[in-house]
């Protein structure tokens, strides 16, 4: 059931507006991502949510009461700043108690909660720490820490882990994501980074600007976005334009193979030109039974990442990438020499617009 | 011998050989000899002097009657007047300086009323000296246009209702005129340095305007506050051309009755005068000192 | 916290705008009342007609621009010195650099009268022009901690180092590489010490005093002993000079090296910038 919804918000600064009639509903407990390029507009819905931006027109609801006149010290909001913003002048303890000092809880419980806090996110032994004697990644869990004791109804994570390096980005994202669903704390998380919203969040918005493109799973934005700009923001894709044969049981050609494609039937007539695109992991290398089309093409690049080589080759004309297994066995694949490779029309996304 | 060295190594430009490094021979610090020679004759040396004379007596013993002599009443009087006086007009300038630059900074006004009280205070801060006292004679002494003006056209008498230009809180009005630009100028930086997201998340938090104030706002600025105070403390200590113009040689702060001394021997012993301007450097050294220490502490949270 | 109309700040500003406004106002009026019923620059005539103030003015200008000369010829070698080949001796040089705002004026110029006084070995103050280079390096040594500032946050912005090592890659030899490289970059930022300098040896008052030197400054109050509306007329004008050289002094602190002095009237070539 819906926890905290937001209706057609609409927020305008002078002449330029930010946000153009925005929608959500979010369960209880459930853990929802922003994503976007910025200036999309979803700091400022997070903004909004949090009470720092009044909606120019537009409600705001948080269990079931309307929370958009409401001053941001009376919603029971916790919120996570993409610059930690711990108070310098306070230590770990002096930082997580904050709230419930405001709150006018004794000090035998602040205490208690404060401890409570700080074995949630394993910095016990920090506790007499000031802001400065610690560590990006600590101080952002600490901010976390601050934001959840005073038990906020919902929790709002402001790019909580763009200011931090790679490896503990990744560590610290399964931390908040693990913490996240122990307390079952309703969260919004706004992000410009896909692969961490695609990893943490139950749901996803895709915003640009300023309205929310699509909503939906991860899977769902990955493997069936609605639109060009989220199939385009969300991964790499390669674009391939094909002939329509039979719209009706979506039947195309691409270099006078056959492809059935997912979506049926297609919009566009017989003999026209429609443009579909597929991941990178979708092409595959060699002949394979389960891919209806086969084509000739020649590696250009390869990048050895690891698990993975993606290879860069030409084929039906367009230059596209293509993602397959590192096997130690097997020798790397050769820029220059020539290979087969399959497709299947299942995987591929219709792009519309 | 050594000049010879620095021209060769350092002056010249030519490379060196490698093997003045395989000899461990560093020859570099010749390049800084100029300023510390010049430092140390026209800078170091005279100070040492004085501090070395503190501790002597006319025929050269050593003593401490010269510091002793410090205590006695008018001495005493003499220190309690200048530091009451810097007191005083450190206050009123850190108060007032903070007061103008969280209004002008933090309390929503335009860009433009911030920068051209900046560009006054770069200004203002540096207008000390005899035209200051001149500009306070003309605006505020017995026949100065401000004072004229209450009294014919308001009909309020400032001389006869208590204020007095040259006096104790006379000078230190005066010296608000470049304290107070002086801690603007110093606060500024601090307060850019309250973080937006401080506030906000304090606010999220449940905080009101004034419990932020209270608990972070105000703790946070503290070290820096204090410094500045420090600051001004010290630039109001060692101000003298200012208070000479305005109350002349009669006024007993401490830099007038060491000029005095100096000019004409008003104290009997000039070893007294030692112990006087070694008084004097202990107080702006221990301010200053103090000034850099806070501030360290102060930028160490500003990160 | 919402956002209201900053009445408080609007007052607190007017305030101290009138704190600073109303004695600078009230001098200039004053100082236009010289003569009896009527406004007038009667002050100010006065003043550029006493041969004293040509004097003593003229005698200050030439202390204060000799002062600024040696001042660079110590601090900026120093300071490339340090930057470059002893950063390890900053800490020390930049403490020294500094002393001058614990050491007052008036226990400085003790120093000197004692320590250069007849009996001493060197004595200085025995003849007057002995007594003049006293005077010129105390303004030096009063205007140490700005000139040190400003040739140090100029070096600064022009990463010193790696440019004398381009430089010497290139062939220069040291000496070229200051004539050509350092020195150009930072003459903006020596430029801004020397106007500093300027605004405080000018007026300056007790080392004048104390060695018994016919400056401004001792003039100046002389004046405001025996005068009362030429006196008014003096501050304006420090005040006016005051401000012109902190907006000399801010405009070669801001420059970059190589900026033109005026807005360029054709717009240049786009630049490439890397992403």
């Amino acid at each position: 059931m819906t926890f905290l919804s937001i209706s057609n918000a609409v927020k305008t600064f002078g002449s330029n507006t930010v946000v153009k009639g925005f929608d959500l509903a979010v369960d209880k407990g459930e853990f929802v991502s922003f994503l976007g390029p910025s200036g999309c507009g979803k700091t400022t819905v997070l903004r909004m949510i949090a009470g720092f931006e009044r909606p120019t027109s537009g409600r705001i609801m948080i269990d079931g009461r309307d929370v958009t006149d409401i001053a941001p010290n009376k919603r029971r909001i916790g919120m996570v700043f993409q610059a930690y913003a711990l108070f310098p002048n306070m230590n770990v303890a002096g930082n997580i108690g904050f709230g419930l000092k405001i709150a006018g809880m004794g000090r035998a419980e602040i205490d208690a909660r404060v401890q409570e806090m700080l074995d949630l996110i394993g910095l016990s032994h920090l506790a007499e720490r000031f802001p400065y004697e610690m560590s990006g990644g600590q101080q952002q869990r600490v901010a976390l820490a601050r934001a959840l004791a005073p038990k906020p109804q919902v929790l709002l994570l402001d790019e909580p882990l763009s200011a931090l390096d790679a490896k503990i980005r990744v560590s610290l994202r399964s931390e908040i994501r693990e913490i996240q669903r122990r307390l079952g704390i309703t969260t919004v998380f706004v992000t410009h980074d896909q692969e961490e919203a695609m990893s943490i969040s139950d749901r996803i918005v895709v915003m640009n600007g300023g309205r929310a493109d699509q909503i939906g799973t991860p899977s769902e934005i990955y493997n069936r976005p609605t639109t060009r700009f989220v199939a385009n923001f969300v991964g790499t894709l390669n674009t391939f334009d094909v002939t329509v044969v039979d719209p009706g049981r979506g039947h195309v050609s691409l270099e006078d193979q056959a492809l059935m494609l997912h979506a049926s039937p297609l919009s566009a007539k017989a003999g026209e030109t429609l443009s579909i695109a597929l991941r990178p992991e979708a092409l595959r290398l060699g002949r394979c039974d389960t891919h209806e089309a086969t084509l000739p093409a020649r590696i250009e690049d390869v990048h050895f990442m690891g698990s993975i080589i993606r290879l860069r080759v030409m084929m039906a004309g367009v230059s596209v990438s293509l993602d397959t297994f590192n096997r130690p066995d097997m020798p790397t694949p050769l820029p220059g020499s020539m290979i087969e490779v399959s497709l299947s029309g299942k995987q591929a996304i219709v792009l519309r617009g | 011998m050594t000049l010879d060295a620095s021209a060769s190594s350092a002056d010249t430009g030519a490379p060196r050989p490698r093997l003045a490094f395989g000899r461990h021979l560093d020859w570099n610090w010749l390049g800084v000899v100029p300023f510390f020679l010049f430092a140390f004759l026209f800078l170091i040396g005279p100070v040492l002097y004085l501090v070395v004379g503190a501790f002597q007596n006319a025929q050269g013993q050593f003593t401490f009657a010269n510091i002793l002599e410090l205590g006695s009443p008018n001495m005493v009087a003499s220190f309690s007047l200048t530091i009451r006086l810097s007191l005083l007009s450190a206050a009123m300038g850190a108060i007032a300086g903070l007061l103008l630059g969280q209004a002008v900074i933090l309390g929503g006004l335009p860009p433009w009323v911030r920068n051209a009280f900046t560009t006054f205070s770069g200004v203002a801060s540096n207008f000390a000296g005899v035209p200051l006292a001149f500009a306070f004679i003309a605006t505020l002494g017995r026949l100065g246009l401000v004072t004229v003006l209450l009294r014919d056209l308001f009909g309020i008498n400032l001389y006869a209702s208590g204020f007095n230009l040259f006096s104790f809180f006379g000078v230190s009005l005066v010296y608000l005129y470049f304290q107070l630009p002086l801690m603007f100028l110093i606060i500024a930086p601090a307060l850019d340095g309250l973080k937006q997201e401080w506030r906000e998340a304090a606010e999220i938090l449940g905080a009101s305007r004034s419990q932020y104030w209270q608990m972070i706002g105000l703790p946070v600025l503290l070290p820096t506050i204090l410094g500045c105070f420090l600051l001004l403390f010290a630039n109001a200590f060692g101000t003298l051309a200012t208070v000479y113009a305005l109350m002349g040689s009669g006024f007993d702060v401490v830099p007038i009755v060491l000029f005095q001394q100096i000019r004409g021997n008003v104290l009997y012993n000039p070893n007294l005068g030692y112990a006087l301007a070694l008084g004097m450097v202990v107080i702006m050294g221990v301010s200053n000192t103090l000034y850099l220490i806070l501030r360290k502490r102060a930028e160490r949270w500003q990160k | 916290m919402k956002k209201r109309f900053p009445l408080v700040a609007i007052l607190t500003a007017l305030f101290a705008a009138s704190f600073f406004i109303v004695p600078l106002i009230a001098t200039f009026y004053f100082s236009l009342k010289m003569v009896r019923g009527e406004l007038g620059f009667a002050a100010y005539a006065s003043v550029f007609g006493s041969a004293a103030f040509l004097q003593t003015i003229s005698y200050s200008t030439v202390a204060s621009l000799i002062a600024i000369v040696i001042g660079a010829v110590i601090i900026v070698p120093t300071a490339y010195w340090v930057r470059l080949k002893v950063p390890h001796l900053r800490p020390v040089v930049e403490f020294i650099s500094l002393l001058p705002l614990i050491v007052p004026p008036v226990v400085l110029v003790f120093g000197y009268i004692r320590l250069f006084g007849s009996s001493s070995w060197l004595p200085l103050t025995t003849t007057a022009t002995g007594t003049d280079i006293l005077l010129v390096i105390g303004y030096v040594v009063l205007s140490m901690p700005y000139m040190f500032r400003a040739v140090d946050n100029g070096m600064a912005a022009i990463d010193i180092a790696t440019l004398t090592e381009a430089a010497e890659s290139l062939g220069a030899s040291r000496l070229r590489t200051i004539a050509l490289v350092i020195f150009p970059n930072v003459r903006a930022a020596i430029i801004s010490g020397a106007f500093l300098t300027f605004s405080i040896s000018l007026g300056e008052f007790v080392l004048a005093s104390l060695l018994n030197r016919p400056a401004f400054g001792p003039y100046l109050v002389q004046l405001g002993q025996d005068r009362a509306y030429e006196p008014a007329a003096l501050a304006i004008m420090a005040f006016g000079f005051t401000w012109a050289c902190m907006a000399l002094m801010q405009l070669f602190a801001t420059r970059k090296p190589g900026q033109r002095w005026l807005p360029r009237l054709t717009k240049p070539a786009a630049q490439r910038t890397t992403p």
